[in-house]
């Protein structure tokens, strides 16, 4: 392997992550525009099966993942990582800009919903391909004794993606009203568009990067793969271990990471009927706060190993999901000791605002926190973004230490996609039929994450070993 | 520790078909073409039973090789894979 100098080594983990933050802002942005894209794009009459039409389009998103990682892998095993990475970087920057452009369900009918679950299928086949590549890709710059650390920086884009979503689209929705932002070219197009700009600098970056020297020196001595498939899979030795890194470990990091992200989320403004705003305040302070324990937890495993702070994060998650969600629903019930008064009549204010009260209902039966208990939500939200950086800030490590060279791109991805995509993508879809399966109690749809984590901590607590592989040359 | 790793083995082979068997057994008594809520919706159960079949076969196949000892000694290089 190279001995990249302290320069060289972050050039390549800026080119990396940059990329793959706007991938995942990419991929986001329609998660977080549900609500409005449903409107837009499904017809009108009854709004939850809008929501769950694009909800299905949102997990086709995600189900289309593990192909991506099968064809980008293979590619990025045949002809190399940098490549690879380039493409699935203009497939979704493109395939984003252009759900922006489509004209609405009231003016082309069905071709509308049509094409952006079309879109929306290329966008999950090029982040299929991108992270693998990514995470590959800075691995196998780094130094042995710093690869947890080094390649925890790509960990933090999935996050950060989120993170500027969130952002963009509340910048937009504040400069505009309800209206103009919900209107069929109104404002909710605009993060779509930005996409454009932001993977055509990143593409400028990335050109200018190298390919990655393990692979180079792989392909310098004609040892590269001739069919990363037939050796990722058929191959019993190498499949086990895709097994096992699927089932001990990428399926409950990927339900810790969407419901402490995603279904939390989701469920302050569907289920506590928090403000628009204010619900993204809380997500944008707390991913603010828990991003750096990716960088932490990533340097922690270098020291360590990667096992056990993996699978603590499970645990977090399974013993405390549902004394956190519950404080959520407990704080925002209405007559529930919350501080609310019910007097004077909302009909005559269409708000109601006593002093000490720590919720107010707005005209629209929106809830605005105070100052205090918007706090204490962004702790508790924060809470469970730190248990998804001890789960997913040392995974990228672990997945590249656990597959050689010439197949790893093909074989990290697979289960990679399949855990986060499958499992976890799936986590607000099943969370919502399990609701709606059991209505008595609003946080049924939470044991979907709470069981897929639990096995997954059984089965790597007993099955992985938490050795470090310092030659991933091999 | 081995012990208990083959064992389980069958425990995640069995896993497998009950995974299956569940969600076919909520598809049969949730689908209900005049029903209106979501889990009556014959698309999203076979949209959930298309995804899981494939992981639960995987999951079969994980608990196949722990109990044959598969699982014992995880390689520590390529050449031991």
């Amino acid at each position: 392997m190279s001995n990249p100098n302290a320069n060289s080594i972050w050039k390549v983990i800026t080119a990396s992550s940059v990329g793959t933050l706007i991938e995942w802002y990419d991929f986001y942005i329609f998660g977080m525009l549900a609500k409005t894209i449903s409107t837009q794009f499904f017809p009108e009459g009854n709004a939850t099966a809008a929501l769950l039409s694009t909800l299905a389009i949102f997990a086709a998103g995600f189900i289309v993942r593990p192909f991506g990682a099968l064809v980008f892998g293979r590619l990025g095993d045949l002809i190399g990582r940098k490549y690879t990475f380039l493409l699935t970087l203009v497939l979704m920057g493109g395939s984003t800009f252009l759900i922006g452009c489509v004209p609405g369900y009231k003016s082309i009918g069905m071709a509308a919903p049509l094409l952006v679950l079309l879109l929306r299928l290329l966008q999950g086949l090029a982040l299929g391909g991108e992270y693998g590549g990514a995470a590959t890709y800075v691995a196998e710059h780094a130094p042995p004794h710093k690869r947890g650390y080094f390649t925890s920086w790509i960990q933090t884009t999935a996050t950060l993606g989120l993170f500027v979503a969130l952002g963009i689209i509340l910048l937009v929705k504040r400069n505009m009203d309800d209206s103009a932002f919900n209107a069929e070219w109104g404002g909710w197009r605009y993060p779509f568009w930005i996409s454009i700009l932001l993977v055509g600098v990143s593409i400028y970056i990335r050109l200018k990067m190298k390919e990655s020297p393990l692979f180079s020196k792989l392909k310098s001595e004609g040892k590269t793969s001739t069919n990363p498939l037939k050796e990722s899979f058929s191959h019993r030795g190498n499949f086990k271990m895709v097994l096992l890194a699927l089932f001990g470990a990428v399926m409950g990091q990927g339900v810790i990471w969407y419901t402490g992200q995603f279904y939390a989320q989701s469920f302050l403004e569907t289920r506590c009927k928090i403000d628009f705003e204010q619900s993204r305040i809380i997500m944008l302070w707390a991913i603010a706060f828990a991003t750096p324990f990716f960088l932490v937890f990533g340097w922690l495993s270098d020291k360590i190993g990667r096992k056990w702070i993996m699978l603590i994060g499970m645990l977090l998650g399974v013993l405390f999901y549902r004394p956190i969600f519950s404080t959520f629903l407990a704080d925002t019930e209405i007559g529930a000791g919350t501080g609310y008064t019910a007097y004077p009549p909302l009909s005559d204010l269409g708000q109601s605002v006593q002093p000490g009260d720590d919720i107010t209902i707005r005209s629209d039966n929106t809830i605005l926190l105070s100052t205090a208990l918007q706090w204490k939500f962004t702790a508790l939200v924060w809470a469970m973004i730190v248990f998804v950086t001890m789960v997913y800030g040392p995974i990228a490590a672990f997945l590249v230490e656990l597959f050689p060279t010439k197949i790893r791109y093909t074989s990290m991805s697979l289960p990679y996609h399949i855990g986060n995509g499958v499992f976890g993508g799936l986590v607000p879809f099943i969370g919502l039929l399990i609701t709606t399966s059991f209505p008595s109690d609003p946080l049924a749809g939470l044991w979907y994450p709470i069981a897929i984590a639990a096995l997954c901590f059984i089965i790597g607590a007993i099955y992985l070993n938490n050795k470090i592989d310092r030659n991933v040359m091999d | 520790m081995n012990t208990i790793k083959k064992y389980l083995g069958i425990v995640w082979f069995l896993l497998g078909p009950a995974v299956i068997y569940l969600l076919v057994n909520g598809a049969i008594t949730h689908i209900d073409p005049a029903g209106k809520k979501d889990i009556n919706n014959p698309v999203i159960w076979i949209i959930i039973i298309t995804i899981f079949t494939p992981i639960a076969i995987g999951l079969m196949i994980f608990g196949w090789y722990a109990f044959k000892n598969e699982y014992d000694h995880l390689p520590e290089s390529s050449n031991e894979a």
